[in-house]
């Protein structure tokens, strides 16, 4: 792959998706797209630069989702579900007893590890939840990871990464080498094609938001203007959880850090000091996979 | 420094889990069958047992019977991995006694898991394994 053509893939990964690769990505680019230029009977990586110079919107998409897509497993890190057991559910239960609703949105659900280990977490809480109408929105940039979740079909791998094995009994079925997910659960989860620098003001307001390792591939400008449009999505004392590796520190006053809880902020009531406009104009694509 | 007592008949596998599980920082002590594991944890238990299920002489299900009903034997975190895949085979281990189950093929991020999963490394250990 020459510069100019690794340019030409940055800066088109760039517009598209808001991915922000440092000048030295090379070896993730060629690992990514290979199989997607030999898919289509494309010699390499120079082939697939001439390709997407002369127009394929069908191609673009596969080449975006091909580097958005990330690793992703059940209960990922650990910590951000027991924040959601110990911290969020019983403070969110409490403060909307009255209306007994929860909205809850993960911002890039990928393949849906991420929303259903919150509906099992949900369904482990059991009888406290009794009368309670909780909607999971799981979105993504990529129709193809959202395909997959809906179906919710697992390899026996997958399930054994963050899983206990308790869990995959109780709540998967298995067929084969492949486990799914009960169709209850299933149930629990809808899902939504959205790319994070479009207008996602349609999706309404949340009362938990997961928005995990997505931000981190952003460039600076771009965090903070998701930031802030993620302000007016959340509701006043709800909860945004980001992944081990992201902050609103430094970029934005819109959210405040939990103390003594990392990674769990919540709305600060400040507004936004740059009018929270999508980051991207027109339709298209998605935002990128996380967890 | 805590042990681990790997069993199964595969000289290879003993090699490749002996290989993770130090990298973990575990003593790993290693017998080809229940009979000889039983007789190892009648010396000294370990803290953790990743256990196959099928073997000669006695097979994994039986060692970990025998194992619970020994003075302490409640005590050693037992893992099964193994190529039964089944949801029964899953049900009758965890029934009796095992703490967490893994299914052939295995690698390190697997056992790192697994091992986070009952609580024998921390979950930091697991996710920069």
């Amino acid at each position: 792959m020459t510069p100019l053509e690794y340019e030409y893939l940055r800066k088109l990964l760039r517009d598209q998706s808001g991915l922000d690769l440092s000048a030295d990505k090379q070896y993730l680019i060629e690992s990514r797209l290979l199989p997607v230029a030999r898919k289509i009977g494309l010699s390499g990586i120079s082939e697939l630069v001439q390709k997407l110079q002369g127009g394929s919107s069908a191609l673009i998409t596969s080449v975006v989702e091909a580097m958005t897509t990330n690793e992703t497993f059940f209960f990922r890190d650990k910590v951000p579900f027991d924040h959601f057991r110990e911290t969020i559910m019983p403070e969110l239960l409490h403060a909307r007893a009255g209306r007994k609703s929860l909205r809850i949105w993960c911002a890039a659900g990928s393949t849906g590890q991420e929303p259903y280990s919150l509906g099992i977490c949900l369904k482990e809480m059991g009888a406290a939840l009794t009368g309670w109408r909780i909607e999971i929105l799981s979105t993504d940039i990529s129709q193809e990871v959202l395909e997959k979740s809906k179906v919710g079909i697992y390899s026996q791998f997958e399930v054994q990464r963050g899983l206990p094995i308790q869990l995959l009994v109780k709540y998967f079925k298995q067929s084969g080498e492949s486990w799914q997910i009960n169709p209850e659960l299933r149930a629990m989860v809808q899902h939504r094609q959205l790319n994070l620098l479009h207008d996602f003001s349609q999706i309404g307001t949340f009362d938990v938001i997961f928005c995990r390792n997505v931000l981190i591939y952003f460039d600076q400008e771009t965090k903070v203007n998701v930031f802030n449009r993620l302000a007016k999505a959340i509701e006043p004392d709800g909860f945004l959880v980001l992944g081990a590796a992201e902050t609103v520190v430094g970029l934005t006053d819109t959210f405040k850090p939990v103390p003594d809880r990392r990674g769990l902020y919540r709305p600060s009531g400040a507004r936004a000091a740059m009018p929270a406009r999508p980051f991207a104009a027109g339709a298209g694509r998605m935002a990128v996979a996380g967890p | 420094m805590k042990t681990c007592l790997v069993v199964d008949d595969s000289g290879v596998v003993r090699k490749i889990a002996r290989r993770i599980l130090e990298s973990m920082d575990f003593a790993v002590i290693e017998a080809e069958d229940g009979s000889k594991a039983l007789e190892l944890c009648k010396n000294k238990l370990p803290d953790a047992v990743l256990l196959d299920w099928n073997m000669p002489v006695m097979d994994g299900y039986e060692f970990l019977g025998h194992l619970r009903r020994m003075p302490g034997g409640e005590e050693p975190k037992v893992v099964f991995c193994t190529t039964e895949n089944n949801v029964a085979h899953i049900a009758q281990a965890l029934s009796a006694g095992a703490n967490e189950y893994i299914m052939k093929p295995f690698d390190k991020d697997i056992i790192a898991d697994k091992f986070a999963q009952v609580g024998l490394v921390s979950p930091a250990t697991a996710a920069f394994a």
